[in-house]
C-alpha cells in the first residue's frame, strides 16, 4: 500500500539545499519543494565562494566535530557525486605553506589533527619537495602540509548540477519566492508563507545561509545567530600565468584558514578571500575595498615566487560566509518544533561538507519520522553538463556546427560560447544574463560582458518573449533598461525632475 | 569542415578592414574574403550615430553609420567574399609561410588558407575593474558602447540618472545622447587634470546641456547591491591618489568611458610581439607584425581617435599585403627601431626600414603648446601649436629625410619651442 | 576688456577650432559682435561670431516599427537653432516610422518650421 508523502520544503537553493534536495529525492516517501528567493539557484554564498574541497585537517573535532566529521565525508562524497553529476572538478591537491619554525609546528599539530579526521595522504614535505609538487610556491616556504585529497570545484556548477539532477528525479523548484514566515498549528508545521503565496509543507529544513537565524527565529528558535563574514577575491583573466597548479595555502590561525593561491576549475588563478566581520544586519553587503584587496594581495604574494601583472586583474568580487554563534554547523532537529531542521552556520568548509550534511539531514528526518524510507526504482543518480564549444577540438566543434548551425554563431567572443549554448542554458532554467553568464561563462573573460551582454539580452528577450529592456542581469529590479528609448518623453511620465534643465 | 584558400584574408569589417578590403581589390589582389563577427559590417560606427566622421578620408563631416555605407556600397562594387557573423578562433601560421585562420559561423566551420592576413579587429572598452572603481556589484554599470549599442540599435534607455566617467569623447558624446533623450545627467567624472575629449564635443556635449565636468575627480565607489544607487566621487591629488572625504552622487546608471585596449589576443597566440606603450602589435613601416604577411591595421594597431586614421592605416596594409602577394617579399631589413623620447607617449610603427614614406602616428603624455615633433637623429621637425593626450599627432617622414639615418635608432622628441 | 557700455553685453565661449582651445571673451551689442579678446589667431573671431546664436546638427534616433531594428539613427539636414532642441526632441520622441526606411529617406518634414528636415542616417530592411 502506497503511504502519503510526507512535503518538505527546504528553504535556500545553495549548495545545501541542493544536496539535500537531492538525496532526499531518492526515496519515494518525499515530496520535496526546493524554496529560493533569488532568481536563480547558488547566488548566495554559494556563488562567491573559493570552490575547494577541503582534505579535513582543519578542524578540530572537540571544539567543532560537525565541522571536523562532515568534511572529511564531504570530500569524500564529491569524487561520487561530481562523478555522477558531471561537475567540472580538479582532485590536485593542497600545499599548506610554512614559512619559519613555529609554523612548521603548527602543521605538525595539523598532521596529527587531520590523521585522527581520518584524512588520507596527509604529509609534511621540505622546500625541495613543494618546489616539485607546485613550482610558482614561494621559496621562502621551508615545509608545506601536502594533502594530496583536496580538489578544486566550480561551486556554481555544483549546485546548477544538483538542482538540475533533484528536478529530473521529482523536486519542485520555487524561484524567486522569498520566505515571510512560517505557518505553525500546535506545535505542528502547515507550510511557508512567502511573496508568492502559501506553500504547504510538513517539514521545512532550513539552509538559508546568511539568513538562516531569521528563518529559525519564524518558528521561535533563537538559539543562535548568524553573523556575515565578507571575503574578497581577485581573479585573473585565463591567460595570465604563472598560474598554480595546486591549492596554495598559508598556515592556518585559529580563526581562518587565510588568503588562498589556487586556479579555478575554468583555468582562473584567483586569489583571496580576506576575512572581515560585519555588523549582523549588513547581510548585502559584498562591495570591494581598497584595504580588503590590498589585504589579499600582498597575503597572496606570499604564497608564490610571483603574481601575474594587476593589468591582467578582470575582477574583483566578494562573497559573505555564515559565521554561527560557537563556530560548529548547525545540524539538527528540535523539541519545541516537531517539523523543522536547521542546516545552518555553513562557514567554511560548508562546501566541501555539503553533501554529508545532506545525508546527516536525512538521516535526522527519517529518525524523527520514526519510519524506513523507501528508494525510488526509477531515481536517476546522473545528469549530463551543459556542452561547452569552446573546450572542443576544430573537429569537434564542426561535427556540432553540422547537427545545429546556432553552435558555429559565437556571442561571447573571449569565452567562445555559441548562440546554442545560451538557448540550451535557457532550456535548463536560466531567465537572467547572469543565469547564462553562471552556466555558460559567457561575460566572464576580459570584456566582463560589455562586448556580449546585449547580444544574449536579445537572444533571452526572443526565448523568453520579453521586451528587450525588461531583460534582467539578476532578477527583478536589475533590468537592463528603463523602457524604451523615447520612455522619458511619454506622457504621465512620473520623472518630470530629470527632464529638468 | 570547408576549407578555403585565398591571395588574403582580412579579419575585421570595421573601418581599417573594409578600407583595406577595397584598397586590396583596386590594387589586382584576386581572391580575397573579409570575415566579420557581426552580421552588419562596419564595425562600431553604425552605433557611432553622431557627426565628425570622414572630414579626411571623404571631406565630408558624416555620421557613423553614413560613414559605414559609404564603405560598403564600394566594397559591394568588388568581388571581396564576406563571411559575416564569422569568428575568427585561431590563426596558425604553417612553415610554408600560409596562414590558416580557423573559424566558425553560423552552419559553418571553416579554414581559410592565406599568402597574408590583414588583422583589423579593433579594440574593446575597459572595465569597471581595469579602471579600479571598487564598491558593490550592482546592476546598472555599463560601458560607453554598450550604452550606445542599447540606445541607438536596439533602442533601450539603460536609466534615467546618469554619471559618465572618463571624459573621453566616448563619454562626452554619451553625456549628450542621454541629456538629449530626457535624461539627467549628472556628471562626468575625470581623473586627469584636462579633458580627454576634443574641445568642440567638451562645448558641444557638456556646455551646451550643462553638464558638469569634474576634473581630478575619481568615482572611488559604486553603490546599490542590486541595482546602482549612488556613486562616490573623490578629489584625486596630482599622483592621481584620492584625498578628502568626497561626496556622492545618486543615480541609477553609471556610464563608463575610461579607455579601450586593441583586441590582440589571436594575434598574441600566434605569436605576434605586442607593444606595451600601444597595447597593440609592434609593426614595421610596412605595418606588418613580427609574424611575416599578417599586417595589422585600425585600433588593433593602436587606438586611433579619427575614423580616418583607421582607413588609413588599413589601406596602407592592402598595399603591403599587394607587395607581398606580388612581389613573393617585402623588404624589411634593416629596420630600425623607434625610439619614444620626451613627452612622447606611443608611435606607430615602431619599426622603420628607411626605405619608403612613412606615416607616424603617436600620442603625447602630457599638454603642451608651441611644440615641435622632433625626429633626432634626421633632424627633422614638425611644429604644432598645441599637443594633448586625446588627440593624436599624425606626420609623414619621406624616405629622402629617413635615409639620412646613420644610427639603429630613431629617437622621437616632443620639443618645446620658444614663444 | 572694456566694461561693457549701455546696451551691450559680454559672454565667454571656448573657441573649438583648434586643440588650443582658447577662452574667447565677446563683447556684444544685441546680436552683433562688437569685439572679441583671447583668441590666438583670425579664425577665433569667425567662430565668435558663429557662435551668439548657435546651430547644431541635431542627432537623435526614431522609432520604427516593422523593421530589423527598433530604431533609426536620424539628423538634421541642416544645424537648428541650439535653444530649440529640447522642442524638437519632443516633436521627434513622438514620430515612429514604418519599415523599411533607407538612409537619406525623410522622417519629419519642416522640422518646428525651420525649413529643415529631419532625415535617416541608415537603413533599416522591413522584417
Amino acid at each position: 500500500m502506497r503511504r502519503e508523502p510526507i512535503r518538505v520544503a527546504i528553504i535556500g537553493a545553495g549548495i545545501i539545499g541542493a544536496s539535500i534536495s537531492r538525496v532526499l529525492s531518492m526515496f519515494e516517501d518525499f515530496e520535496v519543494i526546493l524554496v529560493e528567493k533569488e532568481a536563480d539557484v547558488g547566488w548566495g554564498v554559494s556563488k562567491a565562494n573559493t570552490g575547494i574541497i577541503h582534505a579535513g585537517y582543519d578542524d578540530e573535532p572537540e571544539l567543532y566535530p560537525l565541522r571536523a566529521k562532515l568534511c572529511v565525508r564531504g570530500n569524500e562524497i564529491w569524487r561520487k557525486w561530481a562523478d555522477e553529476l558531471d561537475i567540472p572538478v580538479r582532485w590536485c591537491g593542497s600545499l599548506a605553506l610554512a614559512f619559519n619554525e613555529d609554523e612548521v609546528n603548527i602543521l605538525k599539530t595539523l598532521l596529527s589533527r587531520g590523521l585522527r579526521n581520518g584524512v588520507s595522504g596527509l604529509k609534511i614535505v621540505e622546500a625541495e619537495d613543494i618546489k616539485a609538487l607546485e613550482p610558482n610556491a614561494s621559496r621562502d616556504a621551508v615545509a608545506a602540509l601536502w594533502a594530496p585529497t583536496a580538489g578544486q570545484i566550480s561551486p556554481w556548477d555544483a549546485v546548477i548540477a544538483l538542482v538540475e539532477n533533484s528536478v529530473a528525479n521529482g523536486v519542485k523548484l520555487y524561484l524567486s519566492t522569498e520566505v515571510k514566515g512560517i505557518r505553525i498549528k500546535d506545535g505542528k508545521i502547515l507550510g511557508l508563507e512567502t511573496n508568492r503565496g502559501f506553500l504547504r509543507a510538513d517539514w521545512v529544513i532550513n539552509a538559508s545561509g546568511i539568513y538562516a537565524d531569521k528563518i529559525a527565529e519564524m518558528v521561535g528558535i533563537r538559539g543562535y545567530r548568524i553573523r556575515p563574514r565578507k571575503g574578497e577575491y581577485i581573479i585573473f583573466d585565463k591567460e595570465a600565468e604563472p598560474k598554480v597548479t595546486r591549492v596554495l595555502f598559508p598556515t592556518p590561525t585559529p580563526i581562518s584558514k587565510g588568503v588562498v593561491v589556487t586556479t579555478t576549475v575554468d583555468g582562473n588563478l584567483m586569489i583571496g578571500p580576506s576575512a572581515e566581520d560585519l555588523n549582523e544586519d549588513l547581510r548585502e553587503e559584498r562591495s570591494n575595498t581598497k584595504s580588503g584587496l590590498d589585504y589579499v594581495w600582498a597575503s597572496a604574494s606570499k604564497l608564490v615566487d610571483r603574481l601575474p601583472s594587476k593589468s591582467m586583474i578582470i575582477r574583483f568580487f566578494a562573497g559573505l560566509r555564515p559565521e554561527p554563534t560557537g563556530g560548529d554547523f548547525i545540524v539538527r532537529g528540535y523539541d519545541e518544533v516537531y517539523g523543522f531542521i536547521d542546516a545552518a552556520g555553513m562557514r567554511s568548509p560548508g562546501l566541501t561538507a555539503a553533501p554529508a550534511v545532506a545525508h546527516m539531514v536525512s538521516e535526522i528526518l527519517r529518525s524523527l519520522i520514526d519510519r524506513e524510507l523507501k528508494r525510488k526504482d526509477s531515481w536517476n543518480p546522473y545528469r549530463k553538463r551543459m556542452i561547452r564549444f569552446s573546450e572542443l577540438t576544430h573537429s569537434e566543434r564542426s561535427a556540432l556546427i553540422s547537427k545545429d548551425p546556432r553552435y558555429g554563431r559565437i556571442v561571447c567572443v573571449d569565452e567562445m560560447v555559441t548562440e546554442m549554448e545560451v538557448i540550451e542554458a535557457i532550456k535548463r532554467g536560466a531567465t537572467t544574463i547572469d543565469g547564462i553568464k553562471f552556466r555558460t561563462r559567457a561575460c566572464m573573460g576580459k570584456c566582463q560582458g560589455s562586448s556580449c551582454m546585449h547580444k544574449i539580452a536579445l537572444i533571452l528577450s526572443r526565448e523568453l518573449g520579453i521586451p528587450l529592456w525588461r531583460v534582467s542581469v539578476k532578477g527583478p529590479g536589475t533590468e537592463i533598461g528603463i523602457g524604451d528609448i523615447k520612455v522619458l518623453f511619454e506622457e504621465g511620465d512620473q520623472c518630470g525632475r530629470c527632464r529638468e534643465t | 569542415m570547408r576549407e578555403m584558400q585565398r591571395d588574403l584574408t582580412i579579419i575585421g569589417g570595421g573601418p581599417a578592414g573594409l578600407a583595406a578590403a577595397i584598397k586590396a581589390w583596386k590594387l589586382g589582389i584576386e581572391s580575397i574574403t573579409l570575415i566579420d563577427e557581426s552580421e552588419r559590417l562596419g564595425g562600431v560606427l553604425p552605433q557611432c550615430i553622431h557627426t565628425g566622421f570622414g572630414l579626411h578620408y571623404f571631406g565630408e563631416d558624416l555620421t557613423g553609420p553614413e560613414f559605414a555605407a559609404r564603405l560598403i556600397g564600394r566594397l559591394k562594387e568588388t568581388d571581396v567574399e564576406v563571411l559575416g557573423g564569422a569568428y575568427a578562433a585561431e590563426i596558425n601560421v604553417k612553415p610554408d609561410s600560409f596562414k590558416e585562420v580557423y573559424g566558425y559561423r553560423y552552419g559553418e566551420a571553416f579554414k581559410i588558407k592565406s599568402k597574408a592576413i590583414i588583422y583589423a579587429a579593433g579594440c574593446r572598452e575597459r572595465t569597471r575593474f581595469e579602471a579600479g572603481i571598487l564598491g558593490e556589484r550592482p546592476s546598472g554599470v555599463y560601458t560607453a558602447g554598450e550604452a550606445q549599442t542599447l540606445m541607438d540599435i536596439y533602442g533601450i534607455l539603460p536609466g534615467k540618472e546618469i554619471v559618465i566617467v572618463g571624459s573621453g569623447d566616448v563619454g562626452l558624446i554619451m553625456a549628450r545622447r542621454f541629456a538629449l533623450e530626457g535624461a539627467k545627467v549628472k556628471g562626468v567624472i575625470e581623473i586627469m587634470p584636462y579633458p580627454g575629449g576634443l574641445i568642440r564635443n567638451i562645448v558641444q556635449c557638456l556646455e551646451d546641456f550643462g553638464i558638469p565636468l569634474y576634473l581630478s575627480h575619481a568615482v572611488a565607489e559604486v553603490k546599490g547591491s542590486r541595482r546602482v544607487e549612488s556613486v562616490k566621487v573623490m578629489k584625486v591629488d596630482g599622483n592621481l591618489k584620492p584625498i578628502g572625504p568626497g561626496f556622492e552622487i545618486k543615480c541609477d546608471a553609471v556610464i563608463l568611458a575610461v579607455g579601450l585596449r586593441p583586441r590582440i589576443e589571436l594575434l598574441a597566440r600566434a605569436g605576434a610581439l605586442i607593444d606595451d606603450a600601444t597595447g597593440g602589435p609592434i609593426v614595421n613601416d610596412w605595418l606588418e607584425t613580427s609574424i611575416p604577411g599578417v599586417f595589422a591595421a585600425g585600433n588593433v594597431l593602436v587606438v586611433n581617435d579619427l575614423v580616418d586614421y583607421a582607413a588609413e592605416q588599413g589601406e596602407r596594409a592592402a598595399e603591403s599585403a599587394f607587395k607581398l602577394i606580388s612581389e613573393g617579399d617585402l623588404t624589411r631589413s634593416g629596420a630600425k627601431p623607434l625610439i619614444r623620447g620626451r613627452n612622447v607617449r606611443l608611435i606607430v610603427p615602431q619599426l622603420v626600414s628607411c626605405l619608403q614614406d612613412v606615416v607616424f602616428y603617436g600620442r603625447v603624455s602630457a599638454p603642451e603648446e608651441n611644440v615641435a615633433i622632433r625626429f633626432e637623429e634626421i633632424g627633422k621637425i614638425f611644429r604644432l601649436p598645441a599637443v594633448r593626450p586625446p588627440e593624436m599627432f599624425r606626420v609623414k617622414v619621406p624616405a629622402s629625410d629617413l635615409l639620412r639615418l646613420r644610427c639603429e635608432k630613431l629617437t622621437v622628441n616632443v620639443m618645446r619651442l620658444e614663444a | 576688456m572694456m566694461p561693457p557700455a549701455e546696451g551691450q553685453n559680454t559672454r565667454e565661449i571656448t573657441c573649438i577650432i583648434c586643440p588650443l582651445g582658447c577662452t574667447l571673451r565677446v563683447l556684444l551689442k544685441g546680436e552683433g559682435v562688437i569685439k572679441v579678446e583671447g583668441n590666438r589667431c583670425q579664425r577665433g573671431i569667425i567662430y565668435a561670431q558663429g557662435e551668439v546664436k548657435p546651430r547644431r546638427t541635431l542627432i537623435t534616433v526614431v522609432k520604427v516599427y516593422g523593421g530589423e531594428l527598433p530604431v533609426v539613427s536620424v539628423k538634421t539636414s541642416k544645424p537648428i537653432p541650439k535653444d530649440l532642441i529640447p522642442e524638437a526632441m519632443k516633436v521627434i520622441s513622438r514620430v515612429s516610422v514604418k519599415a523599411p526606411v533607407k538612409a537619406g529617406d525623410v522622417i519629419v518634414e519642416n522640422l518646428l518650421g525651420l525649413g529643415t528636415d529631419v532625415i535617416a542616417t541608415r537603413d533599416v530592411k522591413a522584417v
